[in-house]
């Protein structure tokens, strides 16, 4: 079983933080409860270098670095369908055809 | 912010980039972004990046530089040619890239939502506390709208990391993009509102020729040079602003006469130059600019003083054979550090370059007469309006270094005529001498005038002048022949002379000589 690993980066704990936030955790646990989801929540204001590494300019930001390859969604993340359009997600398995 | 912690009056920040404090009456407004906008290939990133490198040069402060657009490896590279180490400048924490640059190893971000661009303001505000900077420099904001469209969310964006800035106490500049060189000041049109202050660079295509152009559009509530003046981007030094308003007349001028050269000539100036003025000398091809140049160097070389002549029309050798064919060995002088010779095909550099590389050798070599042959050799690689801007700056320079300069121009035509040069630089000029040719029965003759002699009575005569293996013989007057100006020579006989001058005899006696 494949591992989902995401990262949201946010500035402070703005509305459209919390948006992001909730909705990125409806998707884990509605869409994506059949596989393992580790998410990760990195605030810029309290951790710029992360943000200096991973060159984010917009937020939020969400990354998903696993599986590859690794896609990147700008936004409050407000349409669930198209985030998991963007993403590619759920990931396709071999001989799980039927979904 | 209230209104009482705003200073009453606009405290300016010096760039540092040569000229541009000076049209910007003392620098960038402090504490507030200036928007820089031009089109493709106007050197804006130049501009950024050389507000960065001189506040670290000049007055050692750091700079941010946040880039959209090239990546800081391109940038580092790019940027060494203008001789900014800022890969050493990264490693003393004098200089820091915020990249958001295009990356390469991910593919476009995809928008779903609302967003804001606190990330990137986090980041920078971190950058400046890291290094404690005081520039910061943004390049450039077309490329952010291209990449995120949301145009109304930039432009709140834009405005929250400006007020970030100012907040911070930081000056910064932002570059964009214009389509155009004249009409709208920025391609998003959101721009010039993000910004207090905005400067105009244009790269103007004129008569097939580039002219670079920098302009200061507003700087809100406080004071700028109007209009739009020259600059060139060259190797080693960047951005060099020609600040013609810089031209200020308080040269002082002084009644030190110097020798041209020709003991006829002083005389017929009234007892040589002047020290500190400007002498032109006109002539069509062959009538003695150059033999009038090498002699003026000459007798400076003769009074030890150090002569700088710049050759825009023969070279060195063709030059220093003249010379010796008229009795003076331009060699020695050399040797002796009284004269240095500077030749140069005009085609090689734009006027804008030519006029500063002539600076710096002028304020390398210090002399006391500097010699241009010919300026108008330099009027064919520019545009008219250019060369005036060329004319008008080393006039100023010259004068302003308290030397004797003297310009050679090229006539057009062989006998009689003027030249653009002389009908753009005749009123700066302190000093004509006219050369012409004069037919004289069914043979040519060289004549001298002094036409003009600023500030001194001179010899009105126009004389005949002879050339030979010792220099120049300036000799008698020619009495019996008129239109040697015009070159519609006329032939008067004795008979007619004095009755011409017994039909003047009473208004000569009544005006006074000057």
């Amino acid at each position: 079983m494949s591992k989902i690993s995401l990262r949201l980066f946010i500035a402070g704990r703005t509305s459209r933080s919390e948006r992001a936030i909730a909705n990125l955790r409806r998707i884990c646990e509605q869409e994506l409860e059949d596989y393992q989801c580790e998410l990760v929540v990195i605030d810029v204001l309290a951790d710029p270098q992360q943000a200096e590494i991973e060159k984010i300019l917009a937020t939020p930001t969400l990354i998903k670095d696993e599986p590859l390859p690794r896609r990147r969604v700008i936004g409050d993340l407000s349409n669930i369908a198209d985030v998991l359009t963007a993403l590619n997600l759920p990931p396709y398995i071999e001989g799980d055809l039927v979904r | 912010m209230t209104l009482e912690q705003e200073p009453s009056y606009i405290e300016k920040l010096l760039t540092g980039i040569p000229g541009f404090d000076h049209i910007s009456n003392g620098g960038l407004p402090k504490g507030r972004t200036t928007l820089i906008s031009g089109t493709a290939g106007s050197a804006k990133t130049v501009f950024a990046a050389q507000f960065l490198a001189s506040g670290i040069v000049h007055s050692n402060e750091a700079g941010v530089f946040i880039t959209f657009e090239e990546s800081p490896a391109d940038l580092r590279r790019n940027m060494r040619g203008f001789g900014w180490d800022i890969e050493r400048w990264e490693k003393e924490s004098k200089w820091v890239f915020v990249d958001a640059s295009p990356q390469f190893n991910n593919d476009e971000a995809i928008v779903i939502g609302e967003y804001d661009l606190g990330a990137l303001l986090a980041r920078v505000e971190h950058a400046i506390k890291s290094v404690n900077a005081k520039r910061v420099s943004m390049d450039s904001l077309g490329a952010v709208l291209t990449r995120l469209t949301d145009t109304v969310t930039v432009r709140n964006e834009l405005f929250r990391i400006v007020s970030a800035l100012k907040r911070m106490g930081v000056t910064a500049v932002l570059t964009g993009e214009r389509t155009q060189e004249y009409g709208e000041i920025a391609r998003y049109g959101v721009e010039e509102f993000v910004a207090d202050d905005v400067v105009i660079l244009r790269n103007l295509l004129e008569e097939e020729k580039r002219r670079r152009t920098v302009e200061i559009l507003k700087f809100r509530g406080t004071s700028h040079q109007k209009g739009s003046f020259p600059f060139t981007v060259i190797p080693r030094q960047g951005i060099v602003v020609i600040p013609l308003s810089a031209i200020e007349l308080e040269q002082r001028s002084s009644n030190v006469r110097i020798s041209s050269g020709s003991t006829e000539l002083d005389r017929m100036c009234g007892g040589g130059f002047f020290r500190d003025s400007i002498v032109l000398v006109s002539g069509a091809t062959g009538t003695g600019k150059t033999l009038m140049s090498t002699t003026f160097m000459a007798s400076g070389a003769l009074r030890n003083e150090r002569s700088l002549l710049f050759a825009f029309e023969e070279s060195r050798d063709q030059l220093f054979r003249n010379a010796i064919g008229w009795g003076i060995d331009f060699e020695q002088m050399e040797r002796e550090g009284k004269l240095r010779v500077v030749c140069k095909y005009p085609e090689v550099a734009s006027l804008e370059d030519q006029l500063i590389s002539m600076k710096d050798e002028i304020d390398e070599f210090q002399p006391q007469r500097v010699a241009i042959d010919s300026l108008s050799a330099l009027e064919r690689v520019s545009t008219i309006k250019g060369f005036r801007e060329f004319v008008i700056g080393i006039t100023s320079f010259i004068k302003h270094q308290e030397v004797a300069g003297l310009y050679t121009s090229t006539t057009p035509t062989l006998l009689g005529g003027s030249s653009i040069t002389e009908g753009h630089i005749s009123t700066i000029t302190d000093s004509i001498i006219l050369l012409r040719y004069v037919e004289l029965y069914g043979e040519m003759r060289r004549g001298l005038t002094v036409l003009k002699m600023r500030g001194s009575a001179h010899d009105k005569d126009i004389r005949e002048f002879s050339i030979d293996g010792s220099g120049m013989h300036i000799g008698k007057p020619f009495r019996n022949i008129s239109g040697i100006l015009s070159g519609q020579f006329m032939q008067v006989f004795p008979s007619e002379i004095e009755r011409i001058s017994d039909l003047f005899r009473e208004d000569d006696d009544k005006s006074v000589s000057g």
